[in-house]
C-alpha cells in the first residue's frame, strides 16, 4: 500500500486528527525545491517533552505514558524512517546524578522502538542546569545538521543557555553552514522552543531567535518543527513556518489564554487527552510536509 | 549599589529603560532618592518573587530592588521591554516609570529548577 493511501486511511481509522492544508505543510507546487535534489518521500516521527521522572497530579500515568507511546510508535503499519525527540526527555531535578539515571531510564525505554535511527536535542529540563553536561554524555552534541533525501535538518540548542539563547557562537555556525546551501534547498530546524516570540510573558520565546530567523529568511524553503508548548500550534514569521508538537506528560493552555502556564488537570474520565506524538511525511521534491497526529494510545 | 553592578545593569536593559546615570551617584543623597523614587526592595529565590504582586501609580518613579538569594534569577516585564539578570548576593535595580495603566505579568526568565515555571507575578498599574 502506498504510504500516503495508508496515513489517510489510518487517520480514518484510528482516531488521529488528521492535519492538512497547514501553512508550510502544503504542496507548493512540484518544481519548488527544483529538480536538482535526489528528492524522494520519507516519513518520520517527532515525540517531544517526555519529562522523564515527572510525578506529580497532572499526569498520574507519568511512570507509563511513554511506555505506552513506543508501543503505539511501534504498531504504526508503515514504521518511519527515522525519529526525532525535540526536547525535555527528562524532567529537571538539582541532583546531577538523578538527572543521569532519567537520561539512563529514558534511553533504555525508546530502545524498544523498531526504529533505530534516533536523532536528540535538549530541553530546558534537561539542560539550562548544567549546560547540557549530562546530556551530551547520553546523545551527543545539542546542535548539528544531517540530511536525509535532499532535506537538510539543522538542530538547534535554546536550552543549554538558561536564559534561552541560542548564543553568537551557535549563530555564527548556523550562519556558515546556510552559507553553503542552496537559497532554494528545503531545510527543516529541530529546536525546542519556538524561535519566535509566542508568549513572552510565559517564557514561550528564544531571547536571540529572531536572529536565527533571520537568517534563515533568504532560503525559500525552511520549515521548523519544536515543542516546549506542550501543544499542536501552528505559526508563520514571514514564508516561515513553525510547527509545536504536543507532550507526552501533560497538555498546557492555548497560547496566552490565562495569566499562568499553569498545566492543564489531569482527566480520569479521559487519560492521555492532550497529550500524543507526531509523524511528518516529507516530500523533499516540493519541499512540502503533512503532519498526522497520533494519540498516545490508539483503540 | 557598587560602580561595577550600576554599569552592568546599564549594559544589561539597554535603551527600554532609564537607570540611574552613575553621575547621579556624586550627587547629593536626596538627589539620588528623587532619581530612584520610591523603592521597593524585592526578595527573590526559587522560586519566587517576594513581593509578588506591585502596585504602583501610572506615571510614579518607582525602583524596584531585586536581592537575589540562591541563582542567577532573570527579571522579565515583557510588555514594558524590560528584562535584567538578577546576580545573586547583589542588589539589582530597575527603574520604571509606568505610563499606562493595567497589570502587566512579569516572570523569571532563566530556567531555574523544578519550580521555574511558576515563578512570576504582577506590576500592578493604577490609573
Ligand atoms: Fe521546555
Amino acid at each position: 500500500m502506498d504510504r500516503r493511501h495508508f496515513l489517510s486511511l489510518a487517520a480514518i481509522g484510528g482516531g488521529a486528527v488528521f492535519a492538512s492544508g497547514l501553512a508550510g505543510c502544503t504542496t507548493m507546487g512540484s518544481n519548488g525545491g527544483g529538480g536538482k535534489y535526489s528528492a524522494q518521500d520519507f516519513y518520520f516521527v517527532q515525540l517531544s517533552d517526555v519529562h522523564w521522572g515527572y510525578q506529580g497530579p497532572d499526569n498520574p500515568d507519568a511512570a507509563v505514558t511513554l511506555g505506552k507511546a513506543v508501543a503505539t510508535v511501534n504498531a504504526l503499519e508503515v514504521q518511519p524512517d527515522f525519529i526525532v525527540f525535540t526536547g525535555d526527555l527528562t524532567h529537571t531535578t538539582d541532583d546531577p546524578a538523578e538527572r543521569r539515571r532519567r537520561l539512563a531510564e529514558f534511553k533504555r525505554i525508546i530502545g524498544d522502538l523498531k526504529v533505530k535511527d534516533h536523532r536528540f536535542m535538549p530541553g530546558e529540563h534537561d539542560a539550562s542546569l548544567d549546560r547540557g553536561a549530562a546530556f551530551k554524555e547520553f546523545f551527543g552534541d545539542t546542535h548539528y545538521t544531517f540530511d536525509r533525501q535532499g532535506v537538510h535538518f539543522i538542530v538547534l540548542d535554546n536550552v543549554s543557555d538558561p536564559g534561552a539563547k541560542l548564543g553568537d557562537e551557535q549563530l555564527a555556525w548556523l550562519q556558515a553552514d546556510l552559507e553553503k546551501r542552496d537559497k532554494a534547498a528545503p531545510i527543516v530546524v529541530l529546536t525546542h522552543r519556538p524561535l519566535f516570540d509566542l508568549v513572552p510573558k510565559w517564557d514561550w520565546a528564544t531571547r536571540d531567535g529572531a536572529k536565527a530567523i533571520d537568517l534563515l529568511m533568504p532560503f525559500q524553503h525552511v520549515t521548523v518543527f519544536y515543542g516546549h508548548i506542550h501543544q499542536e500550534h501552528h505559526q508563520m514569521t514571514g514564508h516561515i513556518a513553525h510547527h509545536s508538537a504536543k507532550s507526552l506528560i501533560f497538555p498546557l493552555p492555548a497560547p496566552g489564554s490565562q495569566e499562568r502556564r499553569t498545566p492543564l488537570p489531569w482527566d480520569p474520565a479521559q487519560p492521555y487527552k492532550g497529550l500524543g506524538f507526531r509523524e511528518v511525511e516529507a516530500d523533499a521534491k516540493a519541499a512540502s510536509y503533512k503532519v498526522t497526529e497520533f494519540p498516545v494510545v490508539r483503540t | 549599589m557598587s560602580a561595577v553592578s550600576r554599569r552592568q545593569i546599564l549594559l544589561q536593559l539597554g535603551g527600554a529603560i532609564a537607570v540611574v546615570g552613575a553621575s547621579a551617584m556624586l550627587a547629593r543623597n536626596t538627589a539620588a532618592e528623587e532619581a530612584e523614587g520610591r523603592v521597593v526592595e524585592v526578595d527573590v529565590r526559587r522560586f519566587k518573587f517576594t513581593p509578588s504582586q506591585i502596585t504602583v501609580k501610572r506615571g510614579e518613579v518607582v525602583t524596584l530592588a531585586f536581592r537575589s538569594i540562591d541563582f542567577v534569577h532573570g527579571f522579565n516585564l515583557p510588555d514594558m521591554g524590560v528584562r535584567a539578570d538578577l546576580m545573586p548576593g547583589r542588589v539589582t535595580k530597575v527603574r520604571l516609570q509606568p505610563t499606562q495603566a493595567g497589570n502587566f505579568a512579569f516572570l523569571c526568565d532563566n530556567f531555574c529548577g523544578d519550580g521555574h515555571e511558576t515563578m512570576g507575578g504582577n506590576l500592578i498599574v493604577e490609573g
